[in-house]
């Protein structure tokens, strides 16, 4: 059944301007993949591409980014859902193992958010949802969440300060993570007073746009064995989706694209939520963590916030979430996300993190949602 | 016409259902209904992917709506500078659909409540522009 593993996982340091090309940003993510395997682009058999596009003025990247890896004349191509493109790429490398077309795919994240300003990257995100219907009301991401945010509260009780405590933990590993672009501790007041940018989420509740880029090789079986001395196995494959359009949506207290992922990644896998022993969670805002405790079954609907009132999902609680800082502390270069958080449990499943380590982890689980819950991705791997 | 002065920024024309602006300027606030099957659709459909007829039927949002969620934006991307704050809001009504829209202006903060009435009406832009906004009732 495990018969397919991620042999390689690297990332670039995630920053506000990384002052290099889209194709250069991508070497850094690539040569760390690379490091330590016994392997040379000559042995990668085809590449996947993932980004959101229209933030750099590259069309087609997927043939430049190759070119410049030198992986031609291997075929590549270009995958994309937004946020969760590097978790949708690691599920297409997978079934192209699966199906026997090739035995070893790497999958590279990217995305350079500083071309553009800030208020027209909320506008590029604003258009990935109904661009007749919503996008005209002045939508943005941060104010899709704001209002699942708002449902949460009005029908659990969940309250502005815990929502805080999420980005206090996040923001303590976010110190310890040399590639996370903020690395400053903060305190609850620190949270509560910054500015609203979208009610109830403020400043410190939502994540940075980046630059940024990551790389994950996949291989079969019996090459990943021969290629890496520790193959992490991909053990739970999930992936669901629910409407472009917030009208669309049956409850803003969860994501439904989530909680359809994680049955299926725990169905596969055949485990259950309590035998994860550290998650990465699509943390775009600390309301989303709060939700993904919930819809990965952590905690019950309407008791997330529980687990980061008691401290359950720091390192040492019951259930290590994002101790790697997160995306509120990494930043989140939407088409490298998925891998960076794929990288992270790969390195605490070998043992290898140097944030905080999970003693003895031995299964670990990606969270890694697109848009306002547009696309989501679950994905369980096993050392 | 399409949806060319539809909202403060629209991004595209061009739609089968346009039909819904020419109604919306006469005072309604649309829906679809596909004749074959009764599915009713918000944001309006011109086609019914449940029995892949293309026979729908407008009808009106008369109903009172409930407020499901609503966040007040002070950050406007690029196009709504201008417009923050505004209040984003989603309602459902007996219609069996739900809408986004903006509150009206002249609700006051302080007064929303989730699960509070509104009504959904056509609401005049600067520069000859439409949309629809709620109201309380
Ligand atoms: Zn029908």
């Amino acid at each position: 059944m495990e018969d397919i593993a991620i042999v390689g996982a690297g990332q670039s340091a995630f920053s506000r301007s990384c002052g290099e090309s889209i194709r250069e940003l991508c070497f850094e993510a690539y040569k760390e993949a690379l490091e330590g395997l016994d392997i040379t682009g000559n042995d990668i058999d085809a590449s996947i591409i993932c980004s959101a596009p229209e933030y750099d003025k590259q069309r087609s990247p997927s043939g430049l980014i190759s070119e410049y890896l030198e992986l031609t004349p291997k075929p590549t191509f270009y995958v994309e859902t937004v946020c969760s493109s590097s978790s949708t790429g690691l599920r297409v490398a997978w079934s192209l193992i699966k199906a026997g077309l090739h035995k070893v795919v790497a999958v590279i994240g990217f995305q350079k958010m500083s071309e553009l300003s800030s208020r027209d990257a909320a506008e590029r995100m604003g258009r990935g949802g109904d661009i007749i219907w919503e996008s005209p009301f002045g939508v943005t991401m941060p104010a899709g969440y704001a209002m699942y945010a708002r449902a949460h509260m009005a029908k659990y009780g969940t309250t502005e300060e815990q929502l805080a405590k999420v980005r206090v933990k996040n923001s303590h590993y976010g110190v310890t993570n040399p590639k996370a672009n903020y690395r400053k501790e903060l305190s609850l007041e620190d949270i509560l007073n910054s500015e609203v940018i979208t009610s109830p989420l403020k400043k410190f509740d939502c994540c940075a746009n980046a630059d940024g880029s990551s790389c994950i090789i996949l291989a079969r079986g019996d090459v990943a064995k021969g290629i890496s001395k520790t193959p992490i196995w991909i053990a739970g494959l999930g992936a669901a989706t629910d409407t472009m359009s917030m009208a669309g949506r049956e409850s803003l207290t969860g994501l439904r694209c989530a909680q359809e992922a994680a049955r299926q990644a725990y169905k596969m896998a055949g485990i259950k939520p309590q035998d994860v022993d550290v998650a990465e969670v699509h943390d775009c805002f600390t309301v989303s963590e709060i939700l993904a405790y919930e819809d990965l079954g952590f905690a019950k609907p309407g008791e997330g916030a529980g687990l980061i009132e008691d401290k359950e999902t720091y390192a040492d609680g019951k259930m290590p979430v994002n101790v790697d800082g997160g995306l509120l502390s990494k930043g989140h270069p939407i088409g490298a996300t998925g891998g960076s958080q794929i990288r992270t449990i790969v390195r605490q499943l070998r043992g290898e993190a140097t944030e905080a380590q999970v003693e003895g982890a031995e299964i670990g689980l990606v969270h890694n949602i697109g848009g306002v819950g547009q696309y989501g991705n679950v994905t369980i791997v096993r050392r | 016409m399409g949806f060319e002065n539809f909202g403060t920024v629209s991004f595209t024309a061009e739609s089968k259902v346009a039909d819904f602006i020419t109604q919306l300027e006469a005072g309604k606030v649309m829906a679809t209904r596909c004749r074959k099957c009764g599915g009713s659709y918000f944001p309006p459909k011109a086609d019914c992917p449940k029995c892949l007829s293309s026979d729908v039927e407008w009808f009106e949002v008369k109903s009172k709506g409930k407020l499901q969620s609503y966040t007040v934006v002070n950050y406007g991307p690029s196009g709504f500078e201008n417009d923050a704050p505004y209040i984003l809001a989603l309602a459902e009504f007996d219609e069996g659909i739900q809408i986004l829209a903006r509150l009206s202006r002249d609700i006051a903060e302080k007064d929303i409540k989730i699960g509070m009435n509104l009504t959904v009406n056509p609401a005049k832009l600067p520069d000859n522009r439409i949309a629809y906004e709620f109201k309380r009732v």
